[in-house]
């Protein structure tokens, strides 16, 4: 029955339509989350807020929760998903790369578009870091990235690389994120002091 | 209202009333959780920002030279897809974009300003911002993804390089943290 793109005939005024859909209730939950802040955003890297964690973690193990539901009820065909093909020298450069952009620019590319929509000027120059870097990547490194795309794996998942079946690693994720929140709510009240 | 005020917070912004206190992490993450749930049931992909980017690019290459556009890899790969308007990222961020503005205003959070730390002028955080925007954009590019494409929608369904992308993002940015304090603290 899942997903929809698949067993459904949808136009593309309708798939279109539900990108927006899908992208208010994306905008919307980064907004309640803070996210639209710079300051909230690198809080996490001092510790003193780690609502970054604690959100992406949460919205994670939901999805994955979801996933794994839907597929052993038979209504979600997996094979059916997109999944982006891995590449780990690629992974862990652009990783670091871009890291360091998120800590001098305080944002990530969903959260600066939160921003800018929420009026902050600083969200709106980093959009438009992100549009000079892609231009500039295109212009600069096509030849590079036709080589990570031909030394791309497609469908690396943890279940498929190590043969543990994705329930084991949801209740792993579910186990781990109660660690998590435990130890961040300790983290922020050893760094409280930090918050400018 | 001294206690409402926080550094690098607007004098114009300050004066007005305290906005809605964001929400519980645990329950924004379960709602995010969600429309990513719903992203994959219903288009068979996660989420995603940085393509759209890169759509709009290719447009704009291809409108100063279709042929050097077509000539260049990446500017094609995005070219063959169509207009930026026929593109799903660009009408996702197009809807994250409303999503935002709704939440912000309803919220009292809609305030033409400059998030900054205590200790860098708005001009100095505004050159921080779009040169990080740089180097987080390039980032994305070579990893293929960004905290939402790669991260977050990798992640549930437990891509292994997406995994590798988001220690790394991290692992770097506690690395880097302490040099750039001045800014944030």
């Amino acid at each position: 029955m899942f997903p929809l793109s698949s067993t459904m005939e949808l136009t593309q005024v309708t798939s279109l339509g539900l990108a927006v859909l899908i992208g208010i209730g994306f905008g919307f939950f980064l907004e309640k989350a803070g996210f639209g802040s710079a300051r909230k955003l690198v809080a996490v890297f001092y510790f003193y807020d780690m609502a970054v964690v604690k959100v992406m973690f949460t919205a994670i193990v939901t999805a994955m929760i979801g996933l794994f539901l839907f597929s052993t009820l038979g209504l979600l065909d997996m094979a059916e998903l997109y999944i982006e093909p891995s590449n780990y020298p690629a992974a862990i450069l652009g990783g670091i790369v871009f890291g360091v952009g998120f800590v001098i620019g305080g944002y990530c590319p969903g959260t600066s578009l939160t921003a800018a929509a929420t009026g902050k000027l600083d969200g709106m120059a980093f959009l438009g870091g992100i549009f000079v870097a892609s231009y500039a990547y295109a212009e600069l490194f096509s030849g590079f990235d036709t080589w990570l795309a031909s030394s791309a794996h497609p469908d690396v998942t943890l279940p498929a690389l190590t043969g543990i079946p994705m329930g084991w690693w949801v209740l792993a994720f579910i186990g781990f994120l109660a660690l998590a929140g435990w130890g961040m709510s300790a983290a922020e009240r050893k760094f409280a002091g930090l918050r400018p | 209202m001294s206690s409402l005020t926080v550094p690098g917070t607007t004098p114009r912004e300050a004066t007005k009333a305290a906005p809605s206190p964001y929400w519980n992490p645990y329950v924004a993450g379960f709602g995010l959780g969600l429309v990513l749930l719903a992203a994959y049931l219903i288009a068979g992909r996660g989420l995603g920002a940085t393509g759209a980017f890169s759509s709009v690019a290719a447009w704009i290459a291809n409108a100063l030279s279709p042929e050097h556009a077509q000539a260049t890899a990446v500017h094609a790969r995005y070219l063959a897809s169509g207009t930026p308007l026929e593109a799903w990222l660009v009408w996702l961020l197009f809807g994250s974009a409303i999503g935002s503005a709704v939440s912000g205003y309803t919220a009292g959070r809609m305030a033409i300003s400059v998030e900054r730390g205590p200790r860098v002028t708005d001009n100095q955080r505004l050159v921080f911002a779009l040169v990080g925007g740089i180097i987080a954009g390039l980032g994305a590019k070579i990893a293929r993804g960004c905290t939402s494409g790669q991260a977050l929608t990798g992640a549930a369904i437990l891509n292994a390089g997406s995994l590798v992308f988001m220690l790394s993002v991290f692992a770097a940015a506690y690395a880097v943290a302490w040099s750039y304090k001045k800014e944030w603290l």
